[in-house]
């Protein structure tokens, strides 16, 4: 078995998730490769290389690869994948880009957002919003998979692997083309990391009041997350999303401020240790996930929350 | 500019799901069925195309069962001017059905293609990359924004950071995230006419596509159950639970 992990990263830092996946592939057994593919990114080829358990990493350094377009970086992954049985991405929103490319050009499926790793080719994964957890063999010749990052405690930052650059030949697909970013500027923790998380919904009722959020937030050193109702009516912008087809987070400690706990929120958060509830609505089915639930005006409750910590 | 949108026949998103007693798979019999919300945004995408003069015609596809119809005929309802059914009772794996969307695509030659970006049955997340992977088309996927114009799409992407923009040259392939747009219903009158619309059945044989499954399901679980929690009374009580009994903050 040899294990290739695609490393995610951005804006020149290395993503916290990687430390995950190649968590996940050392559990396959066999050596551990990690590919740092973009343009000017010998630093994050560096900082991959201290991830513990690492065999080499191999950097691929490239205008073709900045922003780590999916076309060209499919490319490149096709052409290594040859030398390993699997080949591993974050499951976030550049590896989720990327890695069905990967399988489709290899002629392989992919296993998407594994949680759990049973064998060298079978694994678990959540389907329908998490509400079952399908176990599924891959017959495939190449794994191609992505990892649920919180499914997996990261390996430490203590190892030593050497860095060396790829040979292949740089392929650009040349059908795309990166125009410019948006990027929420924040000094909080980051979502998907974060130990504690707390997350406004709805009844917030505006951006304004997302104010409530953030002090308590910033109380507990927490990362800020919403519903999607939320994000549709504009209080927070987009990447705090927390759900099936947002972001998925298992902090220590998730408090949800005005949120109902529909399935496709619960899919991103039940999997945290701890989870409470601040709701006016005593019936809302937030509170069947809930460790401990407040029946409140959250207006009330978070002020005095802020006040007491 | 011909648009193709592909649409999946799921179990409605407000149904809970039960796993069988033999834990071979979800149960679904008698369970409601709808399109795929996200596929509702890319039909409701495609139909803007159109109002806005930008897409010619709009065909619509879907890869299942004879009851996916109802789904296709939904998409014309709402705009589409006719459908193409690529009926198979397995359920096929990503990897199949974007080798069948692909040779679709090659038959009907459309400028854009645009699709949901996850089915929230098997939430996979992966037939539109592997679609414009295999057509060469360029990758527009978890689009919030579309803007088409001078053989290009320019697509705002919603990332794990924020938005990213994109330029993509025609054809392209563009899966649709939450705040692409909100869908409109279908009115009555378009419900009827519907109908009448051209509805096309193939099979996967007719492409010689290989759609054998790569994947064994070997069983599927309900997930572990969380523990019941409690009422506290008061913020006081709330604090006092965090620091002393779940000890998560201090
Ligand atoms: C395809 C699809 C994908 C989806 N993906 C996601 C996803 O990834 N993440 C996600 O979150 N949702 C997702 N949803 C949406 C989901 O179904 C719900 O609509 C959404 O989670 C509801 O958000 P909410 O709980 O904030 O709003 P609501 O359901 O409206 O709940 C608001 C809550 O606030 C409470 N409240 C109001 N005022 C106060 C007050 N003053 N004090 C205290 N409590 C108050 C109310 O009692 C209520 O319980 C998805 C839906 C679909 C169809």
């Amino acid at each position: 078995m040899s294990i290739l992990v695609i490393a995610d990263h951005h804006n020149n830092e290395l993503i916290a998730a990687t430390a995950n996946t190649v968590a996940a592939a050392q559990l396959i057994g066999g050596e551990v490769d990690v590919l740092v593919a973009g343009q000017g990114c010998a630093a994050i080829a560096d900082e991959a290389a201290k991830l513990a358990g690492v065999n080499k990493v191999l950097l691929a350094d490239d205008a073709a690869y900045d922003h780590l377009l999916a076309e060209n970086v499919a490319l490149l992954v096709k052409e290594l994948a040859v030398n390993y049985s699997h080949v591993f991405a974050p499951a976030t929103s550049n590896g989720k880009n990327f890695m069905p490319r990967v399988a489709a050009l290899l002629d392989v499926a992919q296993i998407s957002e594994i949680t759990a790793v049973e064998s060298a080719d079978t694994f678990q994964r959540p389907i329908y919003a998490g509400n079952a957890i399908a176990t599924v063999q891959s017959t495939d010749a190449v794994k191609v998979i992505t990892v649920r990052p919180t499914s997996f405690d990261p390996v430490a930052a203590s190892g030593s692997a050497s860095v060396e650059p790829v040979s292949v030949t740089v392929q650009n697909a040349g059908v795309s083309e990166f125009v410019g970013e948006e990027l929420a500027q924040s000094d909080r923790p980051e979502l998907s990391a974060a130990r504690v998380v707390v997350s406004g919904g709805r009844g917030v009722g505006s951006s304004e009041n997302f104010s409530h959020i953030y002090q308590v937030a910033d109380k507990l050193g927490a990362a800020v997350g919403a519903s999607r109702a939320a994000v549709d009516a504009g209080f927070v912008p987009n990447d705090l999303q927390v759900g099936q087809t947002g972001k998925v987070v298992a902090p220590e400690l998730y408090i949800a401020v005005g949120i109902s706990g529909a399935i496709q929120h619960l899919a991103g958060m039940k999997d945290s240790k701890v989870i409470v509830a601040i709701n006016k609505d005593e019936e809302a089915p937030i509170f069947q996930v809930a460790d401990y639930g407040l029946v409140a005006d959250l207006f009330d409750a978070m002020p005095e929350l802020e006040g007491k910590l | 500019m011909k648009v193709l949108v592909a649409v999946k026949r799921v179990i409605d998103y407000n149904v809970k799901i039960r796993v069988k007693a033999d834990n071979s798979d979800v149960d679904l019999a008698n369970v409601k069925m709808a399109m795929n919300p996200f596929c509702e945004i890319a039909v409701e995408e495609a139909v803007r195309l159109k109002e806005k003069g930008i897409a010619s015609e709009i065909v619509a596809v879907s890869i299942g069962p004879k009851t996916a119809q109802e789904q296709l005929r939904t998409a014309m309802a709402l705009g589409a001017d006719r459908g193409i059914l690529v009926e198979t009772d397995e359920a096929l794996e990503s990897l199949a059905v974007a080798k069948l969307l692909s040779k679709v695509i090659e038959e009907e030659q459309p400028q854009l293609v645009l699709m949901g970006k996850q089915a929230i049955d098997t939430d996979n997340n992966q037939t539109t990359q592997m679609v414009s992977a295999l057509t060469g088309f360029a990758q527009g996927a978890f689009t919030s924004g579309l803007e088409v114009a001078d053989g290009q799409a320019k697509v705002t992407r919603e990332i794990d950071g924020g938005l990213q923009t994109l330029n993509l040259k025609l054809p392209a392939v563009i899966s649709a995230d939450l705040r692409l747009n909100e869908p409109r219903y279908a009115s009555l009158p378009n419900i009827m006419k519907a109908k009448r619309k051209p509805l096309d059945t193939k099979t996967p044989a007719d492409f010689g596509v290989d759609v054998a499954p790569r994947l064994k399901l070997l069983k599927v679980e309900a997930p572990a159950e969380r523990q019941a929690g409690i009422k506290v009374g008061s913020v006081d009580e709330l604090v006092d639970k965090l620091k002393n009994e779940a000890k998560v903050i201090s």
